[in-house]
């Protein structure tokens, strides 16, 4: 049996209200909220946060990571490398990036069944994530959503069967962004919706019902994806499936669409709530449809996540459409009197990624003591080149002193600056994210999440900040 | 294991006006600080035979400082220790000397920040690693924010209140606003209330912009010879007692053991100034010092780090009035960093001038009363992996 072996999915803390769009461009306001994600995130950040916990809830060691996105950092670079290192995986996993289409994220579980049903792979983290930017005054801005999911494909211990997979291509050009572009496009909404969503989802998933003999009747939860929340619901309408009590809610009002997550974050919320034996039908569009049938087995009640999509909305803080748009990047900045900073070496990168990326630090075997960054000599016994690899990503820590920099470069001032204390030894200096300068106290409990430090010369940086422990 | 005590003596010294020098180069500078302190040693460049010249920012090799005096293919050398880079060179001419290669070398430090359309200075890194390479990641903190976590810990160590230890800080900056009022080279020539520099806008927090330094341009120069020749050119030679530098190891950013409520090179180059000073009461043998008052904060550990309140209590001292101009321990008598300026490479030479007048009593309106030792103490880098140079230098010559 091959399915679905752990899933995590990541939701950004930050909220714009559907209110305060409309606020500010005075169009119509189609109700609830939308998540954001800090500057200092984005595709890959998030999809290293699900990963970590899918990884954590995991039983089986992944031996690959497929990554799906839209909005993957580079043009000409994988993503999945940066993600695999980030969340310390075996030199010998496979990594993959499936992109340009919403659709990846089921390629990419399509992908990784026949990788593990063919025997070349046992357990493949499928992680998708996307960040896309609908232009001010269009209705992608209140409609997209940021998050991540994690879903490993597993043939050992699987929680969900992956049963059946059906998939059909269409070429139409309803969305889509060209080279160059930060806004999605679209064609003509009554056409594209019309020509587009609902044939291809009606054609995939009666296919797939005949293929395999079931009927609407037979699902306990149908998954679908949706542009938006009226063709979704139109869509579910029409195969005949009852709203009230078999179709997953799109998540529109709380989280958006999410792109290439949108689907899998419908998936997990599904599984959250599945139950022994349940069927269920998940559908994803984008330049064509997959479907595929889900079946929950016994070890669903024994899989416990980090936390369920319902608790992860819980966290959410507001922010106005001016912080957005200064988050994007959407507004030039005065640009503050100081030097330049120079263009990172990729040498040097490269020479300390374990510690950057992943990171480690080293223990000394000596003494005892845990030490960051990697040092050759022992900060307290000095003893030279006798240590063991330590990993911080995954510690706790404390706020030992703590200030806030109004002076140094950062797109939002003051910059929340704190010393954190590690449980078991350790001490760190860093950027303290989501942490209001306010919120900042001295014992204040802290923990490690990879973020983006900065692009320069073409280069997206990566590093760990610490963020309160809410 | 030999001492440098009275080994040197200085003879002449020159300072120029700190500030923000809009029509001064870093070449008028090294002159006019230069060419003060061979008048006031009276001697000509041609008598110099070595020189050292300390800066950050403001040059690259020993040619900075050859090219604008025309120095006549002599020994020199660049020397760059961060903000205790004006000491560091006083230290290189005073060990050539020591060390009998030469009997006139010549020590100057320049820094011209204000050419650069900066406010303040250069971000620094955390870990103070400075090759050429950067990977980008490395935090990048403002000056005041490395020490505002000096400042925050050490509030909650010993249980002050953030209004509490504020107006502690206000008072250092009112004191060396004071001192810096009387001198007219001072960067700043105003005096401050408690409430301006509680009112003053936030940077780093708890620090205001009045609780931090000015950022300036300046430089200041020293001659110095062997102690046995030194009257023969002057006589109020200043001698060299002791001249002391601790290199942290750069523990404190990631161990666990540091407090975060001292400076721990500031405890270590003391103990090491005053046993080569032969000083074991500090507080009471010391007539005056010169420390580094980059911000508020540091000046108060320093009167912990270097042994003249009790650790914790540097507030019973402030509130005592103990390092004013006319306390117990004048401290900052020129108006310190926060109102003389902040030059860097110029800043350690530029305390060891204020200190060489006073020991001469030639500090008109600021002189010390009976002055017999003076210190000046310079920290480059951070609190927590930094350069600490201290220089005690007397005004007699211990007969042998």
């Amino acid at each position: 049996m091959v399915g679905i072996t752990s899933f995590e999915a990541y939701i950004p803390a930050y909220r714009l209200s559907r209110d305060e769009i409309s606020r500010a461009w005075g169009t119509k306001n189609l109700g609830g909220e939308r998540t954001v994600v800090k500057y200092d995130e984005d595709s890959v950040t998030m999809a290293v946060a699900a990963t970590l916990g899918c990884i954590k809830s995991s039983r089986h060691r992944a031996d690959g990571l497929f990554f799906c996105s839209t909005t993957s950092p580079y043009r000409e670079k994988q993503a999945a490398t940066i993600i695999a290192a980030a969340v310390d995986l075996p030199r010998q996993t496979r990594t993959a990036d499936f992109t340009d289409s919403l659709r990846a994220a089921t390629i990419a579980v399509n992908s990784a069944v026949d990788a593990v049903k063919s025997g070349s792979a046992e357990n493949i983290i499928v992680a998708a994530s996307d960040c896309r930017m609908g232009a001010g005054k269009s209705h992608f801005e209140p409609l997209f959503g940021e998050g991540a999911v994690a879903l490993a494909i597993g043939n050992a211990d699987v929680i969900a069967s992956i049963d059946g997979y059906h998939s059909v291509f269409s070429e139409l050009l309803d969305m889509w962004r060209a080279d160059g572009d930060s806004f999605t496009r679209s064609w003509e909404e009554r056409f594209i919706i019309n020509e587009g969503y609902m044939h291809t989802m009606q054609r995939v998933i009666s296919e797939i019902m005949e293929k395999h003999g079931v009927s609407p009747k037979d699902f306990s939860k149908a998954v679908f994806y949706g542009p938006d929340k009226r063709s979704h619901t139109n869509l579910a309408r029409r195969l005949g499936f009852n709203l009230e009590t078999q179709v997953q809610d799109p998540l529109f009002d709380t989280i958006g669409n999410t792109g290439t997550a949108a689907l899998p974050m419908m998936v997990v919320a599904a599984l959250d709530e599945a139950k022994p034996g349940d069927l269920i039908l998940v559908a994803n569009y984008g330049d064509g449809g997959d479907a595929f049938i889900l079946k929950a087995t016994e070890d669903i009640g024994k899989f416990r996540g980090d936390q369920k999509i319902k608790e992860r909305l819980e966290k959410r803080i507001h922010i106005n459409y001016e912080k957005y748009l200064n988050w994007r990047g959407l507004v030039p900045l005065q640009e503050l009197s100081r030097p330049e900073s120079p263009t990172p070496s990729i040498t040097c990168l490269w020479r300390e990624s374990k510690s950057i990326l992943a990171f480690y630090g080293k223990r000394c075997k000596r003494c005892g003591t845990a030490q960051y960054p990697p040092q050759r000599v022992c900060v307290k016994c000095q003893t030279k080149d006798d240590f063991e690899d330590y990993k911080f990503s995954d510690k706790k820590g404390n706020i030992f002193t703590y200030t806030l920099d109004y002076l140094t470069p950062s797109r939002e001032s003051p910059a929340v600056i704190g010393t954190v204390d590690f449980e078991g030894g350790g001490r760190v200096m860093c950027e303290v994210t989501e942490c209001e300068p306010s919120e900042i106290k001295i014992g204040m409990p802290v923990e490690m999440c990879f973020r983006k430090v900065g692009r320069k010369g073409g280069i997206h940086n990566y590093f760990w900040k610490a963020r309160p422990i809410s | 294991m030999g001492i440098i005590k009275d080994k040197v003596a200085i003879i002449g010294m020159g300072c120029t006006k700190f500030g923000e020098l809009w029509d001064k180069s870093v070449d008028d500078l090294i002159t006019e600080a230069t060419f003060e302190a061979c008048e006031d040693a009276g001697v000509e460049l041609k008598d110099i035979e070595a020189a050292w010249l300390g800066t950050v920012f403001s040059g690259h090799t020993a040619l900075s400082l050859s090219t604008p005096l025309k120095l006549q293919y002599i020994p020199v050398t660049r020397v760059e220790n961060m903000c205790a880079t004006g000491t560091e060179a006083l230290r290189g001419a005073t060990y050539a000397v020591a060390a009998g290669v030469c009997d006139i070398a010549l020590a100057v430090g320049v820094e011209k920040l204000k050419d650069t359309g900066w406010t303040g200075v250069q971000p620094s890194n955390v870990v103070g690693r400075t090759t050429m390479g950067t990977t980008g990641t490395e935090l990048e903190l403002s000056p005041p924010a490395l020490f505002a976590q000096l400042a925050v810990r050490y509030f909650h160590q010993y249980n002050l209140s953030t209004e509490q230890g504020k107006m502690l800080l206000a008072e250092i900056a009112v004191k060396n606003h004071h001192n810096g009022s009387l001198n007219p080279k001072a960067h700043y020539q105003n005096e401050l209330t408690i409430e301006q520099v509680m009112r003053a806008p936030i940077i780093a927090p708890p620090l205001g912009v009045l609780d931090c330094c000015g950022v300036s341009d300046g430089a200041a120069a020293a001659i110095v010879t062997r102690a046995d020749m030194a009257t023969k050119f002057r006589d109020d030679p200043i001698y060299i007692k002791s001249l002391a530098i601790s290199v942290g190891p750069s523990r404190d950013p990631i161990s666990q053991d540091y407090d975060f409520s001292h400076v721990e090179e500031n405890v270590r180059a003391s103990k090491m100034a005053y046993a080569e000073a032969g000083i074991t009461n500090p507080r009471a043998e010391l007539s005056m010092a010169e420390v580094h008052d980059c911000f508020t904060i540091h000046e108060m550990s320093i009167y912990e780090d270097l042994g003249w309140s009790k650790k914790g209590r540097a507030r019973d001292d402030i509130e005592a009035g103990t390092f004013k101009l006319k306390g117990e321990l004048p401290v900052n008598t020129d108006g310190g960093l926060k109102c003389f300026g902040h030059p860097l490479g110029a800043s350690g030479l530029r305390m060891q001038y204020e200190v060489y007048k006073q020991l001469q009593e030639n500090a008109g309106p600021r002189q010390v009363r009976n002055p017999r030792l003076g210190l000046t103490h310079n920290l480059g880098g951070t609190v927590w992996g930094g350069i600490a140079c201290i220089s005690i230098t007397g005004n007699e010559r211990e007969k042998r």
